[in-house]
């Protein structure tokens, strides 16, 4: 009996404590809802992006004079909101579409959230930002390529990574290069889930690489979360492409990984479409057995003391990883999104939506390599761009192109393990 | 053509004695006792960081590995038996279902929370690297769970087919009621089920763990192979779950390399479906 009472007066000074707590904090915050896949077969992304806007809300949040002139670094809180500090809600996809639009709808709702970010799967901001666009929500994605996302003439969708359509030209630009520098590059074969990412950012590849004059040569397709992905790697041994690009998420790319070497099959050249080759545990799972891979980038470190420098360490101190592209975009997004928020001097959504509609960041404002940040009618980024990064030592990927960004020379052919 | 043909067929062979070896644990839960353990998948999960903490800490591979998870996860079965099973077992098929699943979240979860979403391997050459046979290529860590699959399943059999205990446990399967009245209590001979059970699925967990990326959801990825492996074999019977195992594990392969890897799951389950409708109770369960 005593120790009920004893339990019993514990949880209403919780509950107390708790509801005061709020009352506090009510009346000086923004939230900005985040659905992320914080469970499910994406989690390792999905906490690595969690944790990166964590490190933005420090930056926004807190006093960071020493990032300079980096947006919203210098005073604590928004200053466009009399000092307003920005509270995240993070909600879980749990990798499923109809789940990240129910949390969508439960942010909006409930949270009432001034702006929504994420999810990381393109299949999964398709369902989420169609949420947000009936409830007049803006929502920015940070990281999603799909084409077709700012296809749909959506007002309330904005978007600043670059995407598969930018991609082609990236892709093929550097494959022109490497084919005067006398590598084999005619016979491009794809390789990709049958998730909305990897079947329209194939999609789109073999529709530019074909008006370029050179249509893929093989297109390899499989269902995601493979168990087992031997027969899709005998099939290029087979064929023997001069260049293999992978559209994949970590699992299946870990596992192609381990299955080529098992088979012995090491293209003459790989490039990865971001995504699963960028996850810090990709590298550390088979980084050694994919040397001399090659993937796309925005990220780059940067001189010590730059922002750039700066956010990468306090991003490893959070999570003992370095940063990677995708949660550097994630982040950059968020960024942007605040900026908009810090602009309009309100929460109110319609003000931030014609914010980012103004937005016009110039690149020494961004932590990524972007030209800028500029929205076009659909709400896409027209600034963005990315660079080649390759894998050549297993563990860290160093800048290889365009020659202006280079950190070192590419190497070819792949090297494996 | 015809060679590589060989070597669709030899993956496939070694990849169904994988799926052989991570159903036969299900398969004797569900055929002796009818219950349908949807934590299955995650109990190879635990398999797989138990090899993974052996390799992490001692620096051991399956050698030790492999028998540790067999037994940590053989004290799991008799633990989740006498803690869940046996209770929930009275109660409707829902309460089943629902126990189990919510174990599976309890699993999952609580070992997303201690060793975080990162994916992680065992090192390529923990089981001696790819052995090559005539220009076959053979993983090592694939043929050593393939051996081991053949021989989990002809011990079971034996055990369920050759020993007292194997007839007791049958007896309790048939008729809980009736064996009691023999002198075998049902409750000593469930919990030897489910350790036997349990073990046998860590051990697998442990062995695919050195081919496969480990992660707190691969249980997802790996529980739906074994639910449709145990009932093409037929429910309890262990034969049964190898014979279906290799079926799955050759025609996967083959339909992956011939008519494209996405259509591997249409044709493996359309096959399946068809197989269902002239023999319900699978190749060899009992009608």
């Amino acid at each position: 009996m005593k120790f009920n009472h004893v339990v019993g007066f514990l949880c209403a000074a919780a509950v107390s404590l708790a509801l005061a707590g709020q009352a506090c904090a009510q009346d000086k915050t923004v939230k900005i809802g985040a659905v992320f896949p914080l469970s499910g077969n994406a989690a390792s992304a999905g906490n690595h992006a969690k944790a990166a806007l964590e490190v933005a809300m420090d930056i926004i949040n807190n006093a960071h004079p020493e990032l300079g002139n980096f947006p919203l670094a210098k005073n604590a809180g928004l200053a466009g909101l009399g000092g307003a500090k920005v509270e995240v809600v993070f909600a879980d996809n749990q990798g499923s579409p109809a789940t990240g639009q129910n949390q969508a709808l439960r942010l909006i709702t409930e949270e009432k959230v001034a702006a929504l970010t994420g999810a990381y799967q393109s299949g999964i901001t398709l369902t989420a930002s169609a949420i947000a666009e009936k409830y007049g929500i803006p929502f920015l994605t940070g990281e999603s390529v799909a084409a077709n996302l700012t296809e749909r003439g959506f007002k309330w969708f904005f978007r600043t990574t670059p995407i598969a359509s930018d991609f082609v030209n990236v892709y093929h630009d550097f494959l022109t290069d490497m084919k005067a520098a006398g590598a084999k590059t005619d016979n491009v074969a794809l390789v990709h889930d049958n998730t909305e990412y990897g079947t329209s950012v194939a999609n789109t590849l073999a529709t530019g690489f074909k008006e370029k004059g050179q249509p893929i040569a093989l297109d390899v397709a499989y269902p995601s979360n493979a168990t087992d992905l031997q027969s899709q790697v005998l099939q290029l041994k087979e064929k023997k492409p001069d260049v293999v690009i992978m559209i994949s998420y970590t699992s299946d790319a870990i596992l192609f990984a381990k299955t080529s070497q098992a088979q012995d099959y090491k293209p003459p050249m790989i490039i990865a479409d971001d995504s699963g080759y960028s996850d810090p545990s990709f590298i550390k799972s088979v980084g050694k057995i994919s040397q001399g891979v090659f993937n796309r980038s925005s990220w780059s470190i940067g001189p010590a003391g730059s922002p750039t420098a700066i956010i990468a360490k306090l991003y490893k101190e959070k999570t003992g990883d370095e940063m990677d592209d995708t949660a550097g975009r994630e982040m950059q997004g968020f960024f942007v999104l605040v900026d908009a928020i810090d602009r309009a001097g309100s929460s109110d959504p319609a003000k931030i939506q014609a914010a980012l509609k103004a937005t016009d960041l110039k690149p020494e404002q961004l932590m990524m390599g972007y030209k800028g940040v500029k929205f076009d009618d659909k709400g896409q980024n027209i600034l963005a761009s990315a660079v080649i990064i390759q894998l050549q030592d297993g563990e860290n990927y160093v800048a290889v192109w365009p020659k202006a960004n280079a950190e070192k020379a590419p190497i070819v052919p792949y090297k494996g393990w | 053509m015809s060679f590589v043909i060989v070597q669709v067929i030899v993956g496939g062979l070694l990849l169904g004695a994988v799926y052989a070896l991570f159903s036969s644990g299900l398969t004797l839960v569900w055929g002796m006792m009818n219950v349908v353990n949807f934590a299955h998948g995650d109990f190879v999960m635990l398999g797989m960081y138990v090899a993974y903490l052996v390799y992490s800490l001692l620096g051991a591979g399956p050698l030790i590995g492999a028998p540790l998870a067999m037994l940590v996860l053989a004290t799991l079965g008799v633990v989740v038996y006498f803690s869940l099973i046996r209770d929930i077992m009275k109660g409707p098929m829902l309460a089943q279902i629902l126990g189990t699943f919510g174990l599976a979240l309890l699993l999952r979860y609580s070992v997303f929370w201690w060793f975080g979403a990162n994916f992680l391997t065992l090192p390529e050459n923990v089981v001696g690297g790819t052995l090559d046979l005539f220009g076959i290529r053979i993983q090592a860590a694939r043929l050593l769970a393939g051996i081991v699959a053949l021989v989990v399943t002809l011990g079971l059999h034996l055990l369920l087919t050759r020993t007292s205990l194997g007839s007791k446990m049958l007896a309790v399967a048939e008729d809980s009621t009736a064996a009691q009245l023999m002198g075998i209590r049902p409750d000593s001979m469930q919990a030897v089920a489910w350790a036997i059970a349990a073990g046998a699925t860590g051990l697998a967990g442990a062995l695919i763990a050195t081919f496969f990326y480990i992660v707190p959801t691969v249980g997802e990825t790996l529980a739906i192979v074994a639910f449709v492996t145990v009932s093409l074999g037929g429910f309890g019977s262990v034969p049964g779950a190898l014979v279906a195992g290799l079926l799955i594990g050759v025609i996967e392969s083959l339909s992956g390399y011939l008519i494209g890897a996405i259509y591997q799951d249409i044709v493996v389950y359309s096959l399946f479906l068809g197989f269902l409708w002239f023999r319900p109770q699978g190749l060899m369960g009992k009608s």
